[in-house]
């Protein structure tokens, strides 16, 4: 890249031909100023601001009620638990075809289905579990029919915490295999018959070999599952209406009618948000560059 | 031993999948009492609202994709020929829609393009389509921009524009007629998935208030029971044809020589 550089531009005009080859970037820096940054730093600062326009921590601070920590706090737990739950059920799949001995045939498939299910979220994602999981649902009328199973007896509702988590699931354990495969494709076969001439058994292989080696990617992807849990409005939304407050929904009803009544305690909720997702996301950044480096 | 332990993991994770299938499209075939039907797919076909927010969300995606492609195209290409310093900079901003919820996103237009603002664009139909278009366009970002990236490093871009250059091609030729038809591949898996995303979007539409698909199918599963299910079933082919032709295009794509097989 850099000799391409020299040799369309000699050394003496680099300089001054540079700003000229930076106005190329000038639509698209326009589009991301426009639409993605300055509607960002619209909430970051309104957050910050006092109706009148001066400077406050008072919006923050105001977050800091029942209803809104509650609702962080339920957001925070379905994210862990999905995260969670999605790394274990991709990683065991995933897992069971690269090293599993499973026909080499069904891993196409099952990466193609896992594109598809990655994007199936949203509002048809929620009426496929209320189908399946609702009063009811396909499950619930088999278990209750045919094994005696009453899943409300059970405590168990859709529209809540489990219900939540499980329907999210449904697009955070294909994420997890999408992301995962190949780094447990990357796992070398030498490194497994090294640690056996030398006498691993294969619990030892994993824990002393392989789980650290895929430790920064796993850690990582779940704070990718986190962010991409904490964000999701439409599922939840269609799956539970507005009676489960969690921090998205909250956000949605404030944008909608000023439920708060103080819209500047919006902009610190959705801030708030970006804080959280922020870090989740940092933290994969960071940890799938470290990855990187065994993974070649 | 292992293999079993395999087949297991494999067929628990894929019942856990297959069950909220089978569920959604049992469900949709029940409309009429006590037999199979498909009432349910006519009875949503029929509506004449399915027709008008489907239509509208098509044309959405058909736009937002016809932007993206005009947007990403050239950047990325500038940006391998004349500035690659400045890739991490694009790359971090094309993945910034995954860090920031696209509920923050939408509420920050909400707030700096309405109607007492310096670009009114909210106060008309019109201008709330084009901020919806755009921001359309931001969440399909981080994947047509990767598209076309991936695409653009098969191709020997450097060489190819000096040699349409010497043949007297200006800048509009060589992106339109050398750059593009060479990774249209990659431009058309980003375009399938920039639909698939825009058809079923949800939370933009509603709260810029416009009659889009998603809040459409929202309102339809708060107060009726069947249709929803129908609805999740057609909506889940788009998906898997807009994958599938992700797959046929991708193979059907000439393999870059530098790889083997």
């Amino acid at each position: 890249m850099a000799s391409e550089t020299i040799r369309t531009a000699p050394a003496a005009t680099l300089r001054s031909r540079l700003p000229v080859n930076w106005l190329g970037l000038l639509p698209f820096a326009a589009f991301a100023t426009l639409f993605l940054i300055l509607p960002t730093m619209k909430i970051v600062i309104g957050a910050f601001q006092t109706p009148d326009g001066s400077f406050t921590f008072a919006n923050v601070a105001n977050l800091n009620t029942p209803s809104i920590r509650a609702a962080y706090w339920i957001s925070i737990r379905i994210s862990v638990a999905s995260a969670l739950l999605g790394c274990a059920v991709g990683f065991a799949m995933s897992a069971a075809v690269v090293l599993g001995g499973l026909p080499r045939w069904i891993r196409g498939p099952l990466l193609t289905f896992s594109g598809v299910a990655s994007n199936f979220a949203g509002v048809p994602l929620a009426f496929a579990f209320l189908a399946t999981l609702g009063p009811v649902g396909l499950v619930t009328v088999f278990l209750r029919s045919q094994l005696g199973i009453d899943l409300r007896l059970l405590g168990f509702n859709l529209l809540s915490f489990w219900g939540l988590t499980i329907t999210y699931l449904f697009f955070q354990i294909p994420l997890m295999i999408l992301i995962i495969t190949p780094a447990l494709d990357g796992l070398k076969r030498e490194w497994r018959e090294a640690a056996e001439i030398l006498g691993a058994t294969g619990a030892q292989y994993w824990r002393m070999v392989a789980l650290p080696i895929l430790f920064p990617s796993l850690l990582g992807t779940f704070a990718l599952l986190f962010a991409n849990a904490f964000g999701a409005v439409a599922t939840a939304i269609a799956l539970t209406g507005s009676s489960l407050s969690i921090a998205p929904i909250l956000l949605f009803a404030q944008i909608r009618g000023d439920v708060l009544g103080d819209p500047h305690l919006g902009y610190a909720l959705a801030f708030g948000m970006i804080v959280i997702t922020g870090i989740a996301n940092g933290i994969y950044i960071w940890l799938r560059a470290r990855s990187e480096r065994w993974l070649k | 031993m292992k293999r079993l332990w395999a087949w297991g993991a494999l067929f628990l994770g894929l019942l856990y999948f297959v069950l909220p299938l089978v569920g959604m499209t049992e469900f949709s075939l029940k409309m009429r009492r006590g037999e199979y039907s498909f009432d349910a797919y006519a009875k949503v076909l029929g509506d004449p609202r399915f027709q008008e927010t489907f239509s509208y969300s098509v044309v959405m995606a058909l736009f937002t994709i016809a932007f993206g492609v005009l947007l990403v195209v050239p950047t990325a290409y500038w940006v391998r020929l004349k500035v690659p310093r400045a890739r991490p900079w694009i790359e971090f901003v094309t993945l910034l829609p995954l860090v920031i919820p696209a509920i923050v996103i939408v509420f920050g237009y909400i707030r700096l393009y309405n109607t007492s603002s310096w670009l009114p664009l909210t106060g008309t139909a019109t201008g709330t389509n084009v901020l919806l278009m755009f921001g359309y366009a931001t969440l399909a970002l981080p994947y047509m921009y990767r598209a076309v990236d991936t695409g653009l490093r098969t191709i020997d871009v450097g060489t190819l524009t000096e040699a349409a250059q010497s043949l007297g091609a200006g800048w509009g030729t060589i992106l339109a007629r050398i750059i593009l038809p060479n990774v249209l591949v990659a431009v058309l898996s980003g375009a399938f998935l920039t639909f698939a995303i825009v058809i079923g979007e949800f939370t933009m539409a509603a709260l810029l208030n416009r009659p889009a698909f998603g809040p459409y199918m929202q309102l339809l599963g708060a107060n009726r029971a069947y249709e929803p299910a129908a609805l999740a079933v057609i909506s889940f082919s788009i998906t898997w044809l807009c994958m599938g032709l992700i797959q046929i295009v991708s193979r059907l794509a000439p393999k870059p020589p530098s790889q083997p097989n």
